[in-house]
Protein backbone atom coordinates (compact mmCIF):
# COMPACT_ATOMS: atom_id res chain seq x y z
CA UNK A 1 0.00 0.00 0.00
CA UNK A 2 1.44 3.37 -1.19
CA UNK A 3 1.18 5.76 1.77
CA UNK A 4 2.63 8.90 0.63
CA UNK A 5 4.27 9.95 -2.96
CA UNK A 6 6.80 12.01 -2.90
CA UNK A 7 8.70 14.13 -5.67
CA UNK A 8 12.16 15.29 -4.76
CA UNK A 9 13.54 18.08 -7.51
CA UNK A 10 12.19 16.01 -10.15
CA UNK A 11 13.45 17.34 -13.47
CA UNK A 12 12.41 15.90 -17.40
CA UNK A 13 13.94 16.08 -20.29
CA UNK A 14 12.07 14.92 -23.75
CA UNK A 15 13.74 15.20 -27.14
CA UNK A 16 16.39 17.30 -25.98
CA UNK A 17 14.44 19.76 -24.61
CA UNK A 18 13.92 20.16 -20.57
CA UNK A 19 10.52 20.22 -19.97
CA UNK A 20 11.05 21.34 -16.08
CA UNK A 21 12.92 20.94 -13.14
CA UNK A 22 13.68 21.09 -9.67
CA UNK A 23 9.92 19.85 -8.79
CA UNK A 24 9.12 19.26 -5.80
CA UNK A 25 5.40 17.45 -4.11
CA UNK A 26 4.54 15.85 -1.34
CA UNK A 27 1.20 13.94 -1.34
CA UNK A 28 -0.24 12.02 1.63
CA UNK A 29 -2.65 9.20 1.51
CA UNK A 30 -5.94 10.95 1.31
CA UNK A 31 -4.40 13.79 -0.59
CA UNK A 32 -5.16 14.70 -3.82
CA UNK A 33 -3.03 17.32 -6.56
CA UNK A 34 -4.18 19.08 -9.49
CA UNK A 35 -1.31 19.75 -11.64
CA UNK A 36 -1.71 22.61 -14.00
CA UNK A 37 0.63 24.48 -16.76
CA UNK A 38 0.30 25.62 -19.86
CA UNK A 39 0.15 22.89 -23.07
CA UNK A 40 3.02 21.28 -23.63
CA UNK A 41 4.47 22.37 -19.94
CA UNK A 42 4.92 18.29 -19.53
CA UNK A 43 1.99 17.57 -17.33
CA UNK A 44 1.69 14.31 -19.02
CA UNK A 45 5.34 13.46 -19.34
CA UNK A 46 5.41 14.42 -15.07
CA UNK A 47 2.38 11.79 -14.88
CA UNK A 48 4.62 8.92 -17.02
CA UNK A 49 7.44 9.61 -14.75
CA UNK A 50 5.77 9.07 -11.57
CA UNK A 51 4.44 5.67 -13.51
CA UNK A 52 8.12 4.96 -14.49
CA UNK A 53 7.44 4.73 -18.16
CA UNK A 54 9.68 8.11 -18.78
CA UNK A 55 13.11 8.35 -16.86
CA UNK A 56 14.30 11.22 -14.72
CA UNK A 57 16.95 13.49 -15.92
CA UNK A 58 16.95 14.80 -11.90
CA UNK A 59 15.84 13.98 -8.89
CA UNK A 60 13.89 10.88 -7.41
CA UNK A 61 10.24 9.30 -7.19
CA UNK A 62 10.06 7.97 -4.02
CA UNK A 63 6.54 6.12 -3.21
CA UNK A 64 6.11 6.20 0.88
CA UNK A 65 6.30 1.95 2.12
CA UNK A 66 7.16 -0.22 -1.12
CA UNK A 67 9.90 -0.14 -3.66
CA UNK A 68 9.19 1.33 -6.80
CA UNK A 69 9.14 -1.59 -8.58
CA UNK A 70 6.38 -3.13 -6.41
CA UNK A 71 4.54 0.31 -6.68
CA UNK A 72 4.17 0.51 -10.30
CA UNK A 73 3.28 -2.77 -10.66
CA UNK A 74 0.38 -2.95 -9.42
CA UNK A 75 0.53 0.08 -6.92
CA UNK A 76 -0.81 3.05 -9.43
CA UNK A 77 -3.97 3.15 -12.62
CA UNK A 78 -2.69 5.46 -15.25
CA UNK A 79 -5.36 6.88 -16.90
CA UNK A 80 -4.88 9.34 -19.97
CA UNK A 81 -5.82 10.54 -23.63
CA UNK A 82 -4.69 7.18 -25.12
CA UNK A 83 -6.90 5.05 -23.05
CA UNK A 84 -5.19 1.73 -24.52
CA UNK A 85 -9.42 0.67 -25.74
CA UNK A 86 -9.46 -1.65 -28.89
CA UNK A 87 -12.07 0.14 -31.03
CA UNK A 88 -13.31 -3.76 -32.96
CA UNK A 89 -13.52 -5.22 -29.00
CA UNK A 90 -16.72 -4.93 -27.21
CA UNK A 91 -17.33 -2.61 -23.63
CA UNK A 92 -17.35 -5.86 -21.98
CA UNK A 93 -14.78 -7.61 -23.09
CA UNK A 94 -12.38 -4.87 -22.86
CA UNK A 95 -13.17 -3.92 -19.24
CA UNK A 96 -12.94 -7.49 -18.33
CA UNK A 97 -9.72 -8.21 -19.89
CA UNK A 98 -8.08 -4.64 -17.97
CA UNK A 99 -9.88 -5.70 -14.97
CA UNK A 100 -8.38 -9.27 -14.28
CA UNK A 101 -4.86 -7.71 -15.80
CA UNK A 102 -4.88 -4.63 -13.28
CA UNK A 103 -5.37 -7.81 -10.26
CA UNK A 104 -9.78 -7.68 -10.15
CA UNK A 105 -11.83 -9.76 -11.48
CA UNK A 106 -14.80 -10.25 -13.88
CA UNK A 107 -17.15 -9.36 -10.85
CA UNK A 108 -15.31 -6.40 -10.01
CA UNK A 109 -15.89 -5.17 -13.71
CA UNK A 110 -19.28 -5.58 -13.48
CA UNK A 111 -19.37 -3.41 -10.31
CA UNK A 112 -16.97 -1.11 -11.95
CA UNK A 113 -19.51 -0.88 -15.01
CA UNK A 114 -22.32 -0.13 -12.85
CA UNK A 115 -20.60 3.19 -10.60
CA UNK A 116 -19.99 4.19 -14.22
CA UNK A 117 -23.65 3.62 -16.04
CA UNK A 118 -21.70 1.57 -18.39
CA UNK A 119 -24.23 -1.51 -17.75
CA UNK A 120 -26.44 -1.21 -20.94
CA UNK A 121 -23.13 -0.62 -23.14
CA UNK A 122 -21.47 -3.87 -22.53
CA UNK A 123 -22.42 -5.44 -25.51
CA UNK A 124 -21.29 -2.15 -27.96
CA UNK A 125 -17.96 -2.47 -29.95
CA UNK A 126 -15.76 0.37 -28.42
CA UNK A 127 -15.95 1.99 -31.63
CA UNK A 128 -19.83 3.02 -30.87
CA UNK A 129 -19.31 4.87 -27.66
CA UNK A 130 -19.04 8.62 -27.48
CA UNK A 131 -15.81 10.33 -26.30
CA UNK A 132 -17.57 10.42 -23.23
CA UNK A 133 -18.88 7.13 -22.57
CA UNK A 134 -15.43 6.18 -23.93
CA UNK A 135 -13.60 8.22 -20.94
CA UNK A 136 -16.25 6.39 -18.95
CA UNK A 137 -14.80 2.46 -19.86
CA UNK A 138 -11.58 3.91 -19.28
CA UNK A 139 -12.22 5.61 -16.19
CA UNK A 140 -14.12 2.23 -14.59
CA UNK A 141 -10.61 0.81 -14.88
CA UNK A 142 -9.74 2.91 -11.69
CA UNK A 143 -12.70 1.00 -9.71
CA UNK A 144 -12.56 -2.50 -11.27
CA UNK A 145 -9.06 -3.28 -9.57
CA UNK A 146 -8.19 -1.36 -6.68
CA UNK A 147 -4.61 0.60 -6.68
CA UNK A 148 -3.73 3.31 -4.17
CA UNK A 149 -2.44 6.11 -6.37
CA UNK A 150 -4.44 7.31 -9.30
CA UNK A 151 -2.58 8.98 -11.97
CA UNK A 152 -4.98 11.15 -14.40
CA UNK A 153 -4.45 13.18 -17.01
CA UNK A 154 -7.11 15.53 -17.77
CA UNK A 155 -9.74 12.75 -16.77
CA UNK A 156 -12.36 15.17 -16.78
CA UNK A 157 -12.44 16.37 -20.39
CA UNK A 158 -14.85 14.67 -22.24
CA UNK A 159 -17.37 13.91 -19.32
CA UNK A 160 -20.60 16.43 -19.45
CA UNK A 161 -21.47 18.25 -16.22
CA UNK A 162 -22.88 15.80 -14.51
CA UNK A 163 -20.47 13.05 -15.02
CA UNK A 164 -17.84 15.19 -13.24
CA UNK A 165 -19.99 15.89 -10.92
CA UNK A 166 -20.35 11.61 -10.15
CA UNK A 167 -16.80 10.98 -10.93
CA UNK A 168 -15.77 13.70 -8.26
CA UNK A 169 -17.81 11.90 -5.70
CA UNK A 170 -15.86 8.39 -6.82
CA UNK A 171 -12.89 10.79 -6.25
CA UNK A 172 -13.92 11.62 -3.14
CA UNK A 173 -14.64 8.04 -2.35
CA UNK A 174 -11.50 6.95 -3.25
CA UNK A 175 -9.29 10.12 -0.83
CA UNK A 176 -11.67 8.87 2.19
CA UNK A 177 -10.29 4.97 1.60
CA UNK A 178 -6.76 6.30 1.65
CA UNK A 179 -6.50 6.83 -2.04
CA UNK A 180 -3.65 9.45 -3.63
CA UNK A 181 -4.60 11.50 -6.95
CA UNK A 182 -2.42 13.07 -9.06
CA UNK A 183 -3.95 14.79 -11.62
CA UNK A 184 -3.58 17.09 -14.49
CA UNK A 185 -6.03 19.01 -15.25
CA UNK A 186 -7.08 22.45 -17.20
CA UNK A 187 -10.33 23.15 -15.31
CA UNK A 188 -10.68 23.03 -11.19
CA UNK A 189 -11.06 19.69 -9.80
CA UNK A 190 -14.37 19.09 -8.14
CA UNK A 191 -12.43 18.40 -4.78
CA UNK A 192 -10.31 19.53 -2.53
CA UNK A 193 -6.87 19.26 -3.73
CA UNK A 194 -3.29 20.77 -3.44
CA UNK A 195 -2.30 22.76 -6.27
CA UNK A 196 1.33 22.34 -8.28
CA UNK A 197 1.99 24.19 -11.64
CA UNK A 198 4.61 23.34 -13.91
CA UNK A 199 6.52 25.74 -15.32
CA UNK A 200 5.20 28.82 -13.36
CA UNK B 1 -2.00 -17.15 -13.88
CA UNK B 2 -5.34 -16.03 -14.74
CA UNK B 3 -3.65 -12.55 -15.70
CA UNK B 4 -1.64 -14.63 -18.58
CA UNK B 5 -4.57 -16.43 -19.99
CA UNK B 6 -6.52 -13.33 -20.12
CA UNK B 7 -3.91 -11.71 -22.07
CA UNK B 8 -3.13 -15.12 -24.20
CA UNK B 9 -7.51 -14.93 -24.95
CA UNK B 10 -6.68 -11.37 -25.78
CA UNK B 11 -3.95 -11.37 -27.67
CA UNK B 12 -4.99 -14.35 -29.61
CA UNK B 13 -8.42 -12.61 -30.91
CA UNK B 14 -6.20 -9.96 -31.61
CA UNK B 15 -3.95 -11.41 -34.12
CA UNK B 16 -6.78 -13.17 -35.27
CA UNK B 17 -8.43 -10.25 -36.62
CA UNK B 18 -5.53 -8.10 -37.49
CA UNK B 19 -4.84 -7.15 -41.01
CA UNK B 20 -7.44 -10.11 -41.88
CA UNK B 21 -5.77 -12.17 -39.48
CA UNK B 22 -4.97 -15.55 -40.71
CA UNK B 23 -7.41 -15.82 -43.55
CA UNK B 24 -5.53 -12.94 -45.72
CA UNK B 25 -2.32 -14.74 -44.05
CA UNK B 26 -3.10 -18.03 -45.84
CA UNK B 27 -4.74 -16.57 -48.79
CA UNK B 28 -1.60 -14.51 -49.35
CA UNK B 29 0.81 -18.07 -48.94
CA UNK B 30 -1.78 -19.66 -51.20
CA UNK B 31 -0.91 -16.91 -53.89
CA UNK B 32 2.98 -17.03 -53.64
CA UNK B 33 2.39 -21.22 -53.69
CA UNK B 34 0.43 -20.48 -56.89
CA UNK B 35 2.84 -18.35 -58.40
CA UNK B 36 5.85 -20.47 -58.21
CA UNK B 37 4.79 -23.03 -60.71
CA UNK B 38 4.22 -20.37 -63.33
CA UNK B 39 7.31 -18.69 -62.86
CA UNK B 40 9.42 -22.11 -63.36
CA UNK B 41 7.46 -23.80 -65.30
CA UNK B 42 4.76 -26.90 -64.73
CA UNK B 43 6.81 -29.33 -65.31
CA UNK B 44 6.15 -32.16 -62.27
CA UNK B 45 9.42 -33.57 -62.01
CA UNK B 46 10.84 -29.84 -61.45
CA UNK B 47 8.33 -28.63 -59.73
CA UNK B 48 8.32 -31.60 -57.03
CA UNK B 49 11.80 -30.76 -56.55
CA UNK B 50 11.76 -27.60 -55.44
CA UNK B 51 8.04 -28.01 -53.60
CA UNK B 52 9.17 -28.69 -50.35
CA UNK B 53 11.20 -25.54 -50.14
CA UNK B 54 9.63 -23.37 -52.16
CA UNK B 55 6.40 -24.21 -49.54
CA UNK B 56 8.94 -23.13 -46.85
CA UNK B 57 10.07 -19.56 -48.05
CA UNK B 58 6.54 -18.92 -48.96
CA UNK B 59 5.86 -19.88 -44.97
CA UNK B 60 8.29 -17.70 -44.07
CA UNK B 61 7.14 -14.82 -45.90
CA UNK B 62 3.53 -15.46 -44.71
CA UNK B 63 4.13 -15.25 -41.49
CA UNK B 64 6.21 -11.82 -42.09
CA UNK B 65 2.27 -10.70 -43.06
CA UNK B 66 0.53 -9.22 -39.50
CA UNK B 67 3.85 -8.97 -37.79
CA UNK B 68 4.13 -5.07 -38.05
CA UNK B 69 1.22 -4.51 -35.90
CA UNK B 70 2.13 -6.78 -33.22
CA UNK B 71 3.26 -4.05 -30.60
CA UNK B 72 2.37 -1.09 -32.78
CA UNK B 73 -1.28 -1.04 -32.30
CA UNK B 74 -0.68 -1.24 -28.03
CA UNK B 75 2.03 1.06 -28.43
CA UNK B 76 -0.16 4.07 -30.56
CA UNK B 77 -3.31 3.53 -28.36
CA UNK B 78 -1.60 3.36 -24.89
CA UNK B 79 -2.60 0.03 -24.40
CA UNK B 80 1.41 -0.60 -23.66
CA UNK B 81 1.70 1.40 -20.89
CA UNK B 82 -1.11 -0.20 -19.04
CA UNK B 83 0.38 -3.44 -19.97
CA UNK B 84 3.80 -2.45 -18.71
CA UNK B 85 2.16 -1.03 -15.55
CA UNK B 86 1.78 -4.34 -14.04
CA UNK B 87 3.26 -7.11 -11.30
CA UNK B 88 3.89 -9.13 -14.64
CA UNK B 89 7.23 -8.64 -16.30
CA UNK B 90 7.70 -6.86 -19.58
CA UNK B 91 9.36 -10.04 -20.93
CA UNK B 92 6.44 -12.43 -20.19
CA UNK B 93 3.79 -10.00 -21.31
CA UNK B 94 5.71 -10.31 -25.11
CA UNK B 95 6.18 -14.10 -24.91
CA UNK B 96 2.26 -13.80 -24.68
CA UNK B 97 1.57 -11.45 -27.05
CA UNK B 98 4.07 -13.81 -29.88
CA UNK B 99 2.33 -16.84 -28.43
CA UNK B 100 -0.85 -15.40 -29.23
CA UNK B 101 0.78 -14.36 -32.64
CA UNK B 102 1.53 -17.99 -33.32
CA UNK B 103 -2.10 -19.18 -32.53
CA UNK B 104 -3.35 -17.56 -34.57
CA UNK B 105 -1.54 -16.94 -37.93
CA UNK B 106 1.18 -19.44 -37.70
CA UNK B 107 -0.75 -22.17 -36.43
CA UNK B 108 -3.25 -22.10 -39.47
CA UNK B 109 -0.12 -21.15 -41.58
CA UNK B 110 1.39 -24.60 -40.51
CA UNK B 111 -2.31 -26.34 -41.23
CA UNK B 112 -1.57 -24.75 -44.79
CA UNK B 113 1.97 -26.40 -45.52
CA UNK B 114 1.54 -30.06 -46.20
CA UNK B 115 -1.29 -28.82 -48.20
CA UNK B 116 0.81 -26.11 -50.40
CA UNK B 117 3.72 -28.34 -50.87
CA UNK B 118 2.08 -31.67 -52.34
CA UNK B 119 -0.41 -29.10 -54.54
CA UNK B 120 3.19 -28.72 -55.63
CA UNK B 121 3.98 -31.84 -56.15
CA UNK B 122 5.98 -32.87 -52.95
CA UNK B 123 5.60 -36.41 -52.15
CA UNK B 124 2.54 -36.93 -49.46
CA UNK B 125 4.80 -39.03 -46.96
CA UNK B 126 6.60 -35.49 -46.54
CA UNK B 127 3.29 -34.62 -44.54
CA UNK B 128 3.81 -35.05 -40.85
CA UNK B 129 7.71 -33.72 -41.47
CA UNK B 130 6.36 -30.55 -42.86
CA UNK B 131 3.76 -29.84 -40.45
CA UNK B 132 6.27 -30.55 -37.98
CA UNK B 133 8.45 -28.04 -39.30
CA UNK B 134 6.02 -25.45 -40.15
CA UNK B 135 4.99 -25.24 -35.91
CA UNK B 136 8.12 -25.04 -34.71
CA UNK B 137 9.21 -22.45 -37.57
CA UNK B 138 6.40 -20.59 -36.84
CA UNK B 139 6.85 -20.18 -33.38
CA UNK B 140 10.30 -19.48 -34.37
CA UNK B 141 8.99 -17.07 -36.75
CA UNK B 142 6.73 -15.08 -34.18
CA UNK B 143 9.68 -15.23 -31.73
CA UNK B 144 12.28 -13.54 -34.25
CA UNK B 145 9.73 -11.75 -35.72
CA UNK B 146 8.41 -9.88 -32.23
CA UNK B 147 12.11 -8.57 -32.09
CA UNK B 148 11.74 -6.68 -35.30
CA UNK B 149 8.10 -5.37 -34.70
CA UNK B 150 9.24 -4.22 -31.38
CA UNK B 151 12.38 -2.67 -32.43
CA UNK B 152 10.76 -0.79 -35.47
CA UNK B 153 7.92 0.68 -32.92
CA UNK B 154 7.56 4.60 -33.44
CA UNK B 155 9.09 4.45 -36.78
CA UNK B 156 7.66 5.37 -39.93
CA UNK B 157 6.58 2.42 -42.45
CA UNK B 158 7.28 0.24 -39.54
CA UNK B 159 6.12 -2.50 -41.65
CA UNK B 160 8.82 -2.38 -43.84
CA UNK B 161 11.35 -1.79 -41.47
CA UNK B 162 10.14 -5.14 -39.70
CA UNK B 163 10.57 -7.10 -42.68
CA UNK B 164 14.28 -5.71 -43.26
CA UNK B 165 15.59 -6.59 -39.78
CA UNK B 166 13.28 -9.81 -39.02
CA UNK B 167 14.42 -11.41 -42.66
CA UNK B 168 17.68 -12.02 -41.71
CA UNK B 169 16.59 -13.43 -38.44
CA UNK B 170 15.02 -16.02 -40.49
CA UNK B 171 17.70 -17.73 -42.40
CA UNK B 172 18.15 -20.14 -39.87
CA UNK B 173 14.96 -21.39 -39.30
CA UNK B 174 14.65 -21.52 -43.46
CA UNK B 175 17.88 -23.07 -43.66
CA UNK B 176 17.96 -25.82 -41.02
CA UNK B 177 13.33 -26.60 -41.98
CA UNK B 178 14.25 -26.65 -45.73
CA UNK B 179 17.62 -28.66 -44.92
CA UNK B 180 15.45 -31.54 -43.21
CA UNK B 181 12.67 -30.99 -45.83
CA UNK B 182 15.26 -31.92 -48.32
CA UNK B 183 16.83 -34.48 -46.19
CA UNK B 184 13.85 -35.99 -46.44
CA UNK B 185 13.19 -36.06 -50.00
CA UNK B 186 16.35 -37.34 -51.27
CA UNK B 187 16.17 -40.48 -48.81
CA UNK B 188 19.15 -38.62 -46.34
CA UNK B 189 18.87 -38.80 -42.49
CA UNK B 190 16.61 -35.71 -41.96
CA UNK B 191 16.63 -35.53 -37.78
CA UNK B 192 19.64 -33.39 -37.16
CA UNK B 193 17.90 -30.64 -39.78
CA UNK B 194 14.27 -30.98 -37.03
CA UNK B 195 16.86 -31.07 -34.40
CA UNK B 196 18.40 -28.12 -35.38
CA UNK B 197 15.09 -25.80 -36.22
CA UNK B 198 13.68 -26.99 -32.76
CA UNK B 199 17.02 -25.69 -31.00
CA UNK B 200 16.40 -22.47 -32.92
CA UNK B 201 12.78 -21.90 -32.14
CA UNK B 202 13.56 -22.82 -27.94
CA UNK B 203 16.29 -20.09 -28.19
CA UNK B 204 13.69 -17.72 -29.95
CA UNK B 205 11.39 -18.23 -27.10
CA UNK B 206 13.72 -18.09 -24.54
CA UNK B 207 15.46 -14.95 -25.95
CA UNK B 208 13.61 -13.05 -27.91
CA UNK B 209 11.19 -11.48 -25.04
CA UNK B 210 14.72 -10.36 -23.45
CA UNK B 211 14.76 -8.50 -26.57
CA UNK B 212 11.69 -7.43 -27.48
CA UNK B 213 10.84 -5.79 -23.90
CA UNK B 214 14.08 -3.79 -23.89
CA UNK B 215 13.15 -2.59 -27.32
CA UNK B 216 9.50 -1.80 -25.71
CA UNK B 217 10.64 0.23 -22.99
CA UNK B 218 12.86 2.05 -25.09
CA UNK B 219 10.09 2.94 -27.36
CA UNK B 220 8.04 4.22 -24.06
CA UNK B 221 10.73 6.21 -22.55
Amino acid sequence: MIGRLELRDVGVRRGGRQLFSGLSLTLAAGEACALTGANGAGKTSLLRAVAGLVGLEAGEIVFGGVEATEARGGGLHLVGHQDGLKPARTTREELEFWSVWSGGTEASAQDAAQALDLTMLLDLEVRRLSAGQRRRLALARLLAAPRPLWLLDEPLSPLDAGWRTRFGAIMRAHLDGGGLILAAVHDPLPIDAKGLEIGA
Amino acid sequence: MSRLGALLARETALAWGRGGGPLVSVGFYAGVATLLPLAIGPEAERLAAVAPGAAWVALALASLLSLDRLFERDYEDGALDHLALSPVPLELTCAVKCAGQWLATGAPLALAAPVAAIALGAPMALTPLILACALVGGLAFAFTGGIGAALSLGARRGGLLTAVIVLPLFVPPVIFGGGALAAFAGGLPWAPGLALLCAYGAAAVALGPLAMAAACRNALS
